[in-house]
Parts: structure tokens; C-alpha cells; sequence
């Protein structure tokens, strides 16, 4: 029959399509198949070639709905390798970025995520933004023993051997937050809206601070908790129901929106008139990149924390900003004078020279040296402050700056800690997590634990 | 620089220095030296670094305001106008043109450098605002102490009981006495007066503001005498209906707020759907280009026009339509026109239309979000309850949304275009045989038809972000219109509109937003079961052709 | 369709050339073979094929069998679905709730309840859930929950004579309205997180490599099978009624057939074949979430078979292929580009290749008889 002539031959380009992917690989399947060291569950990756340039893989979403976030993270990175290739490298080999697209699809970040480790050989990956992304890429990295470098804020509850959180934990952004919401500086708030889109950071962070906001005494009577979806974009009720809430008291209002519902709720907010000085609002996913699309006027003296803002006046951090927007117009990146960068984008710069400092510690790109180096490596942050990386946790320890919203679209840090905190993965306020333990060195070895893994005469674990 | 545990420190100081000394500029200066002092004084233990001269500044204003200090109202405002500076010294100074004007000390003052601008932040904001109400109760203009006693309405402290006392004994307008009474109300409530919490009643009664329900049940909760009571309970009823008509009318508002965007979006499909029976996949990206023009020309006023800015949004109206209405004929010309006939085809093509629209737009304007702001003469809004207000840009989107209508109606009705238009939507064989060219139709139609999307395109920037993704959000919805409203008839589209954004609006206080849009397309769903064409179907044999 | 004198005896289908087809046929299952001898061979030689790309072709495997499903009802019957992507993902999601639950305490919470239950603060598993322990049992629900909603979804429709454009539409309502209602943590599914994080299927660990060459075959046979049931289906009597369904209804039931049976029938084996690649889809994959429900993720389907050719159940399984394929290696290669050649390549095919690449075939073939013609 004609139909299976056709089917084969064009089966086998689709296959041959299929097989030959990424920018350097003009793959058949025979190459494919070539004899190469596999990588086997457990043991460090495939020796990769000790030549040759370093690959580093980038796992951004480049179009779809997280585009908008996580574009800039692509290029900050970018950014970041070009610097240390211009000062020559890592252990005398250049740095060779290898970028892929999830395009904001979960099981798209699984199979990318799979082949930067298994085809490209990738020393790192720098991605992850959702912590469904993180979360549907978590197997394949502990599967394959790669290293994730995830730049983002999110919910905790996790510390995994395999990836090195540079974003904030909630006892670095939530609990700081709340506390100064409660404090006579920040308003005296005694009644408190959670409002959040629909999913895990919001949920678990809500779930947190309810036990936090318990232990200080709030009743229940005066938490209102409320979720919209994902591109919910209409806020009119919402906003009117939150007047309703704040007029039996200081009512402050801590948002977990996320992306493109936060620019609705915020004009809906400026429309009704809620004023910053009555009813304050603290956002956690709302930075510089998110305030670019919106008109900050009416948003002045609303609030939010990070653990770094743009208008941080510290040498280090205005060395920062210009050399990217220098490289932004050096690559003819749209709108480049006026990019802005913020916490993701901080946390990734961080990240990369973490890496890179523990790469040359250990003297080789392989996983379990460079991970062992990575306990308590140190930068000098855009922040001022200098964040070291945890040895116990995967955590880093970051500063929390609270910020008021400016005209200009910019942050006035209107209260800082006085150093970097300790995070906490496992919150010791929500009663199941806080009998758990972090910790990947001995005795312990375990990110998810109530006891330590290695008892007394067992064989000793040697790392 | 400074440690909260000063703050006492500088309160006592200043204290002390005001209730002792009398002399008019010579108390002031010792006490902005005695602040001065302890700001640069070092620490005894380091703490959170606070914001720097906030807390200082703060306690200074408060004690000013209390003194009834003659520039305290010039101070207050300077502040608020971000023109207050500090210098070396720690002498206030005001920022008029290119001079420094000191404050407290005498004009020929020159100002030390370095000179300091004090940021305002939240917790100034909430010290300021009332500081300077309480001032301006006195001030010779009525409006000033109008806004005056209603920003104290607001949130009256305890403090100003006497003020607010002095100021509703000397004022004479009705408008500032009903508002000073009303913030005494609030006060009055746990007085042990009898007759000061009748005032309090009845204040409170006539005024029925939902903000002071709490105000009201704490009355009822406490109060023992009978004549009080039926005051309060009164007031508690009118409250109550007050809110229970506002909000429905607030319900109804957003209702047609809602509806009236459908209708943008969703007009243009509808017309396009109705003469040539194609789906047009890429119509949501028309919206969105209809808001980046908008962006587009806002831009362009910046740079050249700065002073005509807020006229930038009536400019990009014709501006966006044209662009939309070219891109459309464009489409049509290249790719639409060939697959004649063939709806599911065209359907799966203008499909890959709309993803090269989207990358194309991100890779020109990146992928992030850009900012489209409201000119000055559309913010703000009507407020008939605090929680229920009438935003400007809701209502004016409204309006144009009507506009909009009458302008395709008209179209359709009165122009030949429209006829010929009209004649194919019934009967595209017949119209073909009398002489309409209805390949040029066809192109005419998917212009406006795309034209009238990028009007959308720009109602939409007003109260949405713009983002490459702008016309996926209402694709969908722009889908569950066409289908429900029909074919044929324009009222088919407002009436499905304003209709599915009545219901979903009406649904969602009861269901939650997300329940209320699965509701309403459950709805449809079984609405097409009875009525397969829709609310207004086409009559006639022609018309099943689909 | 043949030019043939009207006579009793009804021409056949299609040509028969068994002899030719054997070879050919042999050579296709030898490629789709061609993994399954990892089990065999040794990690370094030169015939393994690595993980990741049996892990891709498990997943193109599975989309193909959507594909021949959605060519089945569109080329065959005329009924374009723009939702088939809400019928994948319930088989999916209903094996991923096993998977879930096979978990059993080594979840980060370390409790009987899903993970995501847990940050819920709910006690005990929703009455849904159960059940779901047992493998056959989510199996047959892979099948039967995609079944039961496409058979009543299409009851209604069909009953009331909806069709061509409005029918795609309405699909995409049902695909929407069931993906919003997905993304609510409260509906008891995961919300946005979706169920992930598996590590047993029916007691084999999911990250051995055997297990993964398993899934694959698994995914090979039901596209082998799918393919064989859909063409017997087609050449049978049935499948003339429906071909004369797609090309005119009305006339079809004048002649006394009831094109809503025929339709209702087609309509729900095709979502029952999508439930059962979504259920062999998630172990491959290692998530399953809402956003597989979106609407633009049903319209791609589509485009699976426009571009491979409806019409043709192989061209379908094979457009599946190049599409995804395309896009694999797209959007590894140029990143900033791939969106502008995914329209691109939907333009180019419905223009000048309305009958997809198997309508290449006959052209090729004409031109190449030509040639040899030529003295």
C-alpha cells in the first residue's frame, strides 16, 4: 500500500527530526547512538570531555506566559558567563551557554531539563521561575545527578541535594514582611487579608503566615484568605470586598498575585481609592520588571519585600545595573537604557559566580566536588550585603529590604535587617514542618528529615 | 542612622523644651538642634537601621502641630510636596524655584551643605495627613476645611476630640458641620454622656455610611438607654439598605462594565463570522495590536508633544483602527482569500497567524508588559459607596463601547458597503448573482471587522495590562459571544455580551470568580442544545450553510 | 469516488498490494522496535539509543495515537474537535492519581495523603480519590471517565444537529471550563501544581531504564493497535456511513441512516483512545497539570493531522511526529524564532498542502512517472 511507502520514508526524517536537536549537534541517530559514557542513577555524571569549552545549560521559558518574568533572567545570565569568558574563563576553558526554550509549558521543562543533562552534558543549569517548573524538573535532576540553581522567591518545604536555591525562603521575605505590617512603622495592622493566585507558593505561604499570624495573637475572625486563577483580571469585587474587611480595623493586605493579574488588581486598587497610608498592601511577586507595565502613580507608598531592589545605592550595585544595561544595548535588546533589574535577576548573577567560585575551588566541573565546594561560598552581592551560601541547607543567606512603590516606578527601602538571615526551608511555625531538618552534611544527610541518616557505628558517610 | 530606641529620647527632649520655653523663634531652634544632636549622636547599640529621619521628623511635626505653631501648616506641606530640605545644621528649608527659603530661622539664613530631602514614607503619611486636617480646620477657606473635616471623618484620634469640639462651635456651613459631627460621632460612641451619645445616634443615623457599621454595633452592644437605642438601631437599618441598593447597583455596574468589553472584543468576530462564515484565530491578536498602537502613539506624544499627552488616547482611536484595518486586509489578501470555502482551514491558519503576531510583538517590544497609562481626565471614578465606585475608565469604556456599536450600525445600515455586506451574510450565492463583488466584501469585512477589534485594542489598554498574550485572555470569551449571541443580527452580539457579562458578574459574589466562568460556560453549552444558531438566527436555507 | 460504472458489487476501499507492503510494513515496526533493544545491548554500543530520546519517542508515541484518534472523526466523519486535549488529559490525569497514590509515605510530607493535600490542610482523601490504589482500576477509569463525559458531551450536541464551526467552538468551551476548574486547589486535583513527583508504576521504580523501555513498547502497541482498530473501522460498512456523514449529512439521513449513532459512536472511541494515550503519556512525562487542557494545546492536535493529512490514518501518526519533532528541535536550536516557524509551517500546510505531506506523495509520484516517461 502506498500509504506505508509514504509513512516509512517520511517516518524515518520525522524520527531523524526528532533525534537531531540542539544548536551544535547536527545528530543522526547513528551519533547518537556513538559510543558514550552514560550517565548512571546515583554515581556523577558522564566525565565530560576535560577540554573544550564548559557548558552551561539556561532553562528559561522564553514565550508563554512566564515569558514576561523570565526573559530578563536569560539575559542577565548571558550576561554573567560573557563577564567571566572576558576574564578568561573557568580552570583556563571558556564558558559555553546552551539555551532552550520550556516555552511556559511543565512537561516541556522535564524533557529540556533531560536533555542539557543527558545530550548537551551541561556542568549546571540556571532555570526555573513557577515552582510547578521546579517541581516537574526535581526528578530529572535527582535522577541524573545534575545541579539546579533555582533564582526565584518561592514556598519552601523542600531542600534538595541536587539544587541550590538563591531565591528568598519565606522566613527571608513573608515573616519580615508581616512583622513590619505589624509594627507601629508599618501601619499597626491587626486585621489581615491574604490574597494570592490560585496555587503552591501562594497556598503554602498563606498556610505559613496563618500559624505565624496565630501565634501573635490574631484571631481567626480577622484573616480573610482569598484566591483568583491565573490571569484573573478582573479585581472589582475583590477590592470592594477588602474596603468591607478593613473598616472594623487597620487592615493590611499581603498579596502572592503572581504575574499578569497583579497590573488588573493594582489599577482596580488606585481606582477605588485605597490609600497606601490606610490600608497598605505588601506584594511578594511584584518587582521593578512588574512595575514597568504598569503606571506607578497611584500605587505610591504600597509596599514590598525582597531581598534587593534596584534603587539599593551601593557601588556594587550601581556597577551592576549599568553593566547590563551596556550589554542590553550591546545586543540590541528592545527598550535596553530603561531596563530595569530585580531580585530573580540578582539572585541568578549571584548564582552563577557562586558556581563558578566553587568550579574553581574544586579544580573540576564535577557535580558532587562542585557541590561540596559550594558550602559557604561567599559574593559580594548588588545588595551591599555579602550572601554566603549555607553549608547545611543548599540556602543562602540574604538581607530582607522593605520597600514603599515610588512615582518613578522604583522602591524607596524604607526598612532593612541589619545582616543576612538564615533560611529556613522548613518553617518552625506550621507544626508538621518544624520537627523537620535540612541538612545534607553528616550526621544528618538529608534535606526532608526528623532524624539523622547515619547512626553511630553504621558505615560512615564519605563526603 | 538612627536607633528607634532614640525616639523616646527625642520625645522627652523636645517635650520638655516646649512646655518650658515660650519665645517665639528661640524655643524652635533649640529644639531642632536638640533633634540634630541626637541624630548624629552615636548609637549605643545598633538595631534594625529604620528610615533615617523619619522617626525625628515625625515626633517634631506631632509636637508642632499640638504647639499650634505658625509654620507647622508650611512645614506639613512642604513635606507633602517633597519641596522640605534639610541642611547640615538641621535647619528646615522650603525649595521655591532655585532658592532655599529657610522656615524657622531668619530669611537672610543660608543653608549648609550637605542638604537632605526627607522621604515621605507610610508612617509620615499617617502623622501628616491628619496633622494638617486638624490645621486646616481653622484655615479662611470653606473648601480647605470641607476636606478638611471629611479627611478627619475618617479616622478621628482621640486627641482632636477638643479641636474637633472648638471647630463645630465656630463653623457655620452645613457641609463641614455634618462632617465634624460625624467624626465626633465616632468618638462619642463609648462617651459616658448620655446626650453626647444620642448626638453620636443620630450623627450616625443620618449619615448611614457602611464604614461605621462597626461603629454602629458597638453602640447597640453597650447601650442601655431606650431613646439611644432606637437611634441606633435605626441607623443599623439604614446602613444596611443603603448597602443592599449600592451594591446591587455596584453589581449592575460592573455587570455592564464586563459586557461592554465583550462587545468590543468580540464585534469584529462576529461581523467577520457572520459574511464569511471563517473563525478568525488571530482576532485576539488584533486587540492586541490595537493596544500597542495605542502604547505606540502614547509614546510618540511623550517625545514630541509632551503637553498634548492626555489627548494621546482620542489620537490613537483612528490610529489604531487604521493599523488593524490594514493588517487585516493584509491577511486576508495573503492568506485568507486562498482558502475560500474552507472554514476548518482557515480556522487552523489564521491560528499560525497568531503565533507569528505574538512572537513578532515580543521580539519588537520584548516580551514584558509595557505601560499604557490613563490620561489625567480618566482616573478616579464616582464613589456612591466606598466600596462601590464607578471607576472613570469603566464608564468611559462603556460609552465608547456604545460608540463603537452605533458606528457599525450605522455602517451596516446606512452605507452601501454595509448593504452589500448585509446581502452577503444572508445569501452569498444570490448576492454573487445580482453583481456584488463578494471577494472584495470579503476583504472590505475582515478590515473593519479587525478595524473595530483594534478599537477594542484600545478600551482594553485602559483597564488591562498590554502584553503580547493580551488577546489570548479573550479569545475565548470573544468565541462564547459569537456563538451565543448569532449570526446575522448586531443586537445578537450586544444582547449575548452585556447578557454572559450581567450573569458572570451577578454569579460571581455567590459562586467565586472561577465557578461563576465555568457556570456560564456550562450555560452556553446547553444554551446551543435549544438553539443550535443562536439568541438571533439568520431565516432562510442559506443560512444552514455552515 | 471510483470512476467506475454503477454495478452490484461495491468497489473496494482501497487498492490492495499486500505483497508490496509487507517489506515496508516490517520496516516501520523495525523503527518502532528499535529501542526496545536497549534491554538488550550494553550501555556503549553503538545501537543504544539514549534515555532522553526513548523517553521522547515514548511521548511522540502517544501523540500519535491522539492524532490517528482525531483523524478518525475529522477525516473520516467531519467533525472537527478543537477539545480532544481535555480527553488526554483525563486519561492522564486518571492514572496520575494512581501514581499519586502509589507514592504511599515517601512524599516530601511523608504522609498517606498526596503532597499537595497536605499543604491543603486536608485530613483525608476526597471520595474521588478512592479507588485510584489499584492500577486496573485507574486503567479502566482512563478509559471510562473520557468515555462517559465525550458520550454525553456528544449526545447533546449531535441530538441538536450542531456542527462544522460551532461544534469546534463549543469544544474549546468544554476544554476551558474543564481547565479552569482543574487550576482550583479546592477541586481536589492539585490545582496548578498537578499531580507529579511519582516514583513507582505497578511496582517498578519510574526512572529505571527498563521501566521506561516498558512504557515505550507500551505506547508502541497502542498505536499499533489504534492504528489497525481505526482502519478496520474505516474499511468496514460503518465507515462508508460516516464517510457519507462527512460529505453530506442531510443527504445520508435522507437515505435512512442516523448519522447522530454513527457519530456519537466514532466520537466517543476517539476520546476513549485519547484517555488511554494520556494515561500512558504521564509516567513518560513525570507531570500532568491543567494547562495540558488549555485550548491552544487541542488546536496543535489539529494541526497534527492537517499538516500529516487527514484522510490518511498514517498521515496523522505522522504529522504527529514532524510537529513535535519541529518543535523539540526548534525549540533547542533557535530558541527566539521556533513561534514564527510553528506559524509559518500551519500557513504553508493549509495553503499549498491542504492534503498534508501524504498529499506530497501522489504529486511526487506523478512528476517521477513523468520523468521515466520521457525518453
Amino acid at each position: 500500500m502506498r500509504s506505508w511507502v509514504k509513512a516509512t520514508v517520511v517516518g524515518l526524517f520525522g524520527l531523524g527530526l526528532g533525534a537531531c536537536k540542539g544548536p551544535g549537534g547536527a545528530g543522526t541517530e547513528k551519533q547518537a547512538a556513538a559510543p558514550k559514557e552514560e550517565a548512571s542513577s546515583g554515581a556523577s555524571t558522564a566525565a565530560k570531555s576535560e577540554s573544550g569549552p564548559i557548558k552551561v545549560g539556561i532553562l528559561h521559558s522564553l514565550s508563554g506566559t512566564m515569558a514576561i518574568s523570565e526573559t530578563s533572567l536569560k539575559d542577565v545570565a548571558l550576561m554573567t558567563i560573557e563577564q567571566i569568558n572576558e576574564s578568561g574563563g573557568l580552570l583556563g576553558r571558556k564558558l559555553e551557554p546552551v539555551v532552550v526554550d520550556p516555552a511556559s509549558n511543565w512537561p516541556l521543562f522535564a524533557e529540556k531539563a533531560r536533555e542539557l543533562l543527558q545530550k548537551e552534558k551541561v556542568a549546571a543549569v540556571f532555570g526555573c521561575w513557577t515552582s510547578v517548573s521546579r517541581k516537574s524538573v526535581l526528578p530529572v535532576f535527582e535522577e541524573l545527578d545534575g545541579l539546579l540553581f533555582y533564582p526565584v522567591q518561592y514556598e519552601g518545604e523542600e531542600a534538595s541535594f541536587n539544587v541550590f536555591y538563591t531565591g528568598a525562603a519565606p522566613n527571608q521575605q513573608a515573616i519580615p514582611a508581616v512583622e513590619y505590617l505589624m509594627s507601629e512603622q508599618g501601619g499597626g495592622a491587626k486585621r489581615w487579608v491574604l490574597l494570592g493566585t490560585d496555587y503552591v507558593y501562594p497556598r503554602t505561604t498563606n498556610k505559613i503566615l496563618r500559624y505565624f499570624l496565630k501565634g501573635k495573637g490574631v484571631a481567626e475572625s480577622d484573616i480573610m484568605e482569598t484566591y483568583t486563577p491565573f490571569g484573573h483580571a478582573d479585581y472589582q469585587t475583590i477590592v470592594s470586598d477588602i474596603k468591607k474587611f478593613a473598616a472594623a480595623g487597620p487592615t493590611a493586605v499581603v498579596s502572592t498575585i503572581n504575574g499578569d493579574s497583579n497590573v488588573p488588581f493594582y489599577k482596580e486598587l488606585a481606582n477605588q481609592g485605597l490609600k497606601a497610608a490606610d490600608i497598605p498592601v505588601v506584594a511578594f511577586s511584584v518587582g521593578e520588571e512588574e512595575l514597568r507595565g504598569i503606571d506607578a502613580k497611584p500605587l505610591v507608598g504600597h509596599l514590598a519585600a525582597w531581598n534587593y531592589f534596584m534603587s539599593v545605592e551601593t557601588p556594587e550595585n550601581k556597577a551592576f545595573i549599568e553593566q547590563f544595561r551596556k550589554y542590553a544595548k550591546a545586543k540590541n535588546l528592545p527598550d535596553a537604557d530603561k531596563r530595569v533589574t530585580n531580585d530573580p535577576m540578582e539572585a541568578t548573577y549571584v548564582g552563577i559566580k557562586m558556581w563558578a567560585q566553587a568550579v574553581q575551588q574544586a579544580g573540576t566541573v564535577d557535580v558532587a566536588a562542585v557541590r561540596q565546594a559550594m558550602s559557604g561560598q561567599t559574593v559580594k552581592a548588588p545588595s551591599g550585603f555579602t550572601l554566603e551560601m549555607d553549608g547545611k541547607n543548599h540556602h543562602l543567606h540574604k538581607p530582607v529590604f522593605i520597600g514603599e512603590i515610588r512615582a518613578d516606578g522604583q522602591f524607596q527601602v524604607v526598612w532593612k535587617t541589619e545582616g543576612p538571615i538564615r533560611a529556613m526551608p522548613w518553617s518552625p511555625h506550621v507544626p508538621e514542618s518544624a520537627k523537620k531538618v535540612a541538612d545534607w552534611s553528616y550526621p544528618w544527610l538529608c534535606g526532608n528529615c526528623t532524624e539523622p541518616k547515619a547512626k553511630g557505628s553504621l558505615a560512615a558517610a564519605s563526603l | 542612622m538612627q536607633s528607634p530606641q532614640k525616639h523616646g529620647a527625642v520625645s522627652s527632649a523636645v517635650n520638655s523644651m516646649i512646655s518650658s520655653a515660650r519665645s517665639p523663634k528661640g524655643w524652635l531652634w533649640h529644639v531642632w538642634m536638640a533633634v540634630v544632636v541626637l541624630m548624629t549622636a552615636t548609637p549605643a547599640r545598633a538595631v534594625d537601621d529604620h528610615a533615617p529621619s523619619g522617626a525625628a521628623l515625625e515626633q517634631l511635626i506631632s509636637e508642632l502641630v499640638a504647639a499650634r505653631h505658625r509654620q507647622a501648616l508650611p512645614l506639613v506641606e512642604s513635606l507633602r510636596a517633597g519641596t522640605l530640605r534639610i541642611d547640615a545644621k538641621g535647619r528646615p528649608f522650603v525649595q521655591r524655584e532655585a532658592e532655599l527659603v529657610p522656615l524657622l530661622d531668619p530669611p537672610a539664613t543660608t543653608p549648609e551643605p550637605p542638604i537632605e530631602t526627607p522621604i515621605m514614607t507610610n508612617q509620615l503619611r499617617r502623622v501628616v495627613q491628619p496633622a494638617i486636617a486638624s490645621l486646616s480646620l481653622s484655615a479662611e477657606d470653606l473648601d480647605t476645611r470641607r476636606r478638611a473635616a471629611e479627611e478627619l471623618a475618617k479616622r478621628p484620634s482621640a486627641e482632636l476630640e477638643d479641636t474637633l469640639r472648638a471647630a463645630l462651635e465656630r463653623e457655620t456651613d452645613d457641609e463641614v458641620r455634618s462632617a465634624l459631627r460625624l467624626a465626633l460621632a465616632q468618638l462619642d460612641v463609648r462617651s459616658p454622656d448620655t446626650a453626647r451619645r444620642l448626638a453620636a445616634a443620630q450623627a450616625l443615623r443620618d449619615a448611614a455610611d457602611p464604614r461605621l457599621r462597626s461603629d454602629i454595633e458597638a453602640l447597640l452592644g453597650s447601650e442601655d438607654d431606650p431613646e439611644v437605642r432606637a437611634v441606633a438601631q435605626a441607623a443599623l437599618t439604614r446602613t444596611d439598605r443603603k448597602v443592599m441598593v449600592y451594591g446591587a447597583l455596584g453589581h449592575l455596574f460592573y455587570g455592564i462594565s464586563l459586557g461592554s468589553v465583550l462587545i468590543i472584543a468580540a464585534l469584529g468576530l462576529a461581523i467577520t463570522f457572520g459574511v464569511m462564515r471563517v473563525i478568525n484565530m488571530a482576532h485576539g491578536e488584533m486587540l492586541m495590536l490595537g493596544a500597542y498602537s495605542t502604547f505606540v502613539v502614547q509614546n510618540w506624544f511623550r517625545d514630541h508633544l509632551p503637553q498634548w499627552i492626555d489627548a494621546s488616547l482620542i489620537v490613537a482611536i483612528p490610529v489604531a483602527f487604521a493599523i488593524t484595518c490594514a493588517v487585516g486586509i493584509l491577511l486576508e489578501r495573503t492568506v485568507i482569500r486562498f482558502l475560500y470555502g474552507r472554514p476548518l482551514e482557515t480556522l487552523l491558519a489564521t491560528w499560525g497567524i497568531a503565533l507569528i503576531l505574538i512572537q513578532a510583538v515580543r521580539l519588537v517590544f520584548g516580551a514584558q508588559n509595557v505601560t499604557v497609562a490613563n490620561p489625567s481626565w480618566l482616573s478616579g471614578g464616582v464613589e456612591l459607596l466606598p466600596s462601590v465606585v464607578l471607576t472613570h475608565s469603566r464608564l468611559a469604556v462603556i460609552v465608547f463601547s456604545v460608540l463603537v456599536v452605533t458606528f457599525v450600525w450605522a455602517v451596516l445600515q446606512k452605507t452601501h458597503l454595509g448593504l452589500m455586506v448585509r446581502a452577503v451574510t444572508q445569501n452569498r450565492e444570490m448576492a454573487a448573482s445580482i453583481g456584488i463583488a463578494t471577494r472584495r466584501v470579503d476583504m472590505w469585512t475582515f478590515g473593519v471587522g479587525s478595524g473595530v477589534a483594534g478599537l477594542g485594542g484600545v478600551a482594553l489598554s485602559q483597564i488591562g495590562n498590554v502584553g503580547p498574550e493580551l488577546g489570548q485572555t479573550y479569545i475565548v470569551d470573544s468565541f462564547m459571544v459569537v456563538v451565543l449571541g448569532g449570526v446575522g443580527k448586531l443586537a445578537g452580539t450586544v444582547l449575548g455580551a452585556a447578557g454572559l457579562g450581567l450573569l458572570n458578574k451577578f454569579l460571581e459574589p455567590a459562586a467565586g470568580a472561577v465557578l461563576g466562568k465555568i457556570a456560564i460556560l456550562a450555560f452556553i453549552i446547553l444554551f446551543i442544545q435549544k438553539r443550535p444558531q443562536g439568541l438571533f438566527a439568520l431565516k432562510g436555507r442559506a443560512a444552514e450553510v455552515v | 469516488m471510483n470512476a467506475r460504472a454503477a454495478s452490484v458489487t461495491l468497489p473496494k476501499l482501497a487498492p490492495a498490494s499486500a505483497p508490496r507492503s509487507l517489506p515496508l510494513a516490517a520496516l516501520v515496526l523495525l523503527l518502532l522496535s528499535l529501542p526496545l533493544v536497549n534491554a538488550v545491548a550494553p550501555t556503549n554500543s553503538a545501537v543504544h539509543v539514549p534515555d532522553y530520546l526513548v523517553t521522547l519517542g515514548g511521548k511522540f508515541l502517544c501523540y500519535a495515537t491522539v492524532a490517528v484518534a482525531l483523524d478518525l472523526i475529522w477525516g473520516f466523519c467531519g467533525i472537527l474537535s478543537l477539545g480532544h486535549g481535555v480527553f488526554f488529559a483525563l486519561g492522564g490525569y486518571a492514572l496520575g492519581m494512581y501514581l499519586m497514590l502509589s507514592i504511599g509515605e515517601q512524599g516530601v510530607y511523608r504522609s498517606h495523603l498526596p503532597d499537595f493535600m497536605v499543604f491543603l490542610d486536608w485530613k483525608e482523601l476526597p471520595w474521588f480519590w478512592r479507588g485510584f490504589g489499584n492500577f486496573f482500576f485507574a486503567a479502566a477509569a482512563a478509559m471510562v471517565v473520557p468515555g462517559v463525559l465525550a458520550f454525553l458531551f456528544g449526545f447533546l450536541a449531535f441530538r441538536s444537529r450542531i456542527r462544522g464551526v460551532y461544534f469546534s467552538i463549543i469544544t474549546q468551551a468544554l476544554t476551558y471550563a474543564l481547565m479552569l476548574l482543574f487550576f482550583r486547589n479546592e477541586t481536589g486535583f492539585g490545582g496548578n501544581n498537578g499531580l507529579t513527583d511519582f516514583k513507582h508504576i505497578y511496582g517498578y521504580p519510574l526512572h529505571e531504564a527498563s521501566t521506561r523501555l516498558g512504557l515505550y513498547a507500551a505506547s508502541a502497541a497502542l498505536l499499533v493497535g489504534t492504528y489497525f482498530l481505526c482502519r478496520a473501522i474505516v474499511r468496514s460498512k460503518a465507515g462508508r456511513v460516516l464517510r457519507a456523514v462527512r460529505d453530506d449529512e442531510a443527504r445520508a439521513r435522507f437515505c435512512g441512516y442516523d448519522p447522530t449513532r454513527y457519530k456519537l459512536f466514532v466520537w466517543t472511541l476517539s476520546a476513549v483512545l485519547c484517555g488511554l494515550a494520556g494515561a500512558l503519556y504521564v509516567p513518560q512525562v513525570g507531570i500532568i497539570n491543567p494547562s495540558e487542557m488549555q485550548p491552544s494545546n487541542s488546536i496543535e492536535m489539529a494541526i497534527w493531522v492537517a499538516v500529516g493529512g487527514r484522510g490518511t490514518l498514517s498521515g496523522a501518526a505522522l504529522g504527529a511526529f514532524l510537529v513535535n519533532g519541529a518543535k523539540s528541535w526548534f525549540t533547542g536550536a533557535v530558541p527566539d524564532l521556533w513561534l514564527f516557524v510553528l506559524g509559518a509551517l500551519f500557513i504553508a500546510v493549509t495553503l499549498f498542502l491542504p492534503q498534508g505531506v501524504m498529499g506530497l506523495w501522489p504529486k511526487l509520484e506523478r512528476s517521477l512517472r513523468r520523468l521515466r516517461r520521457r525518453p
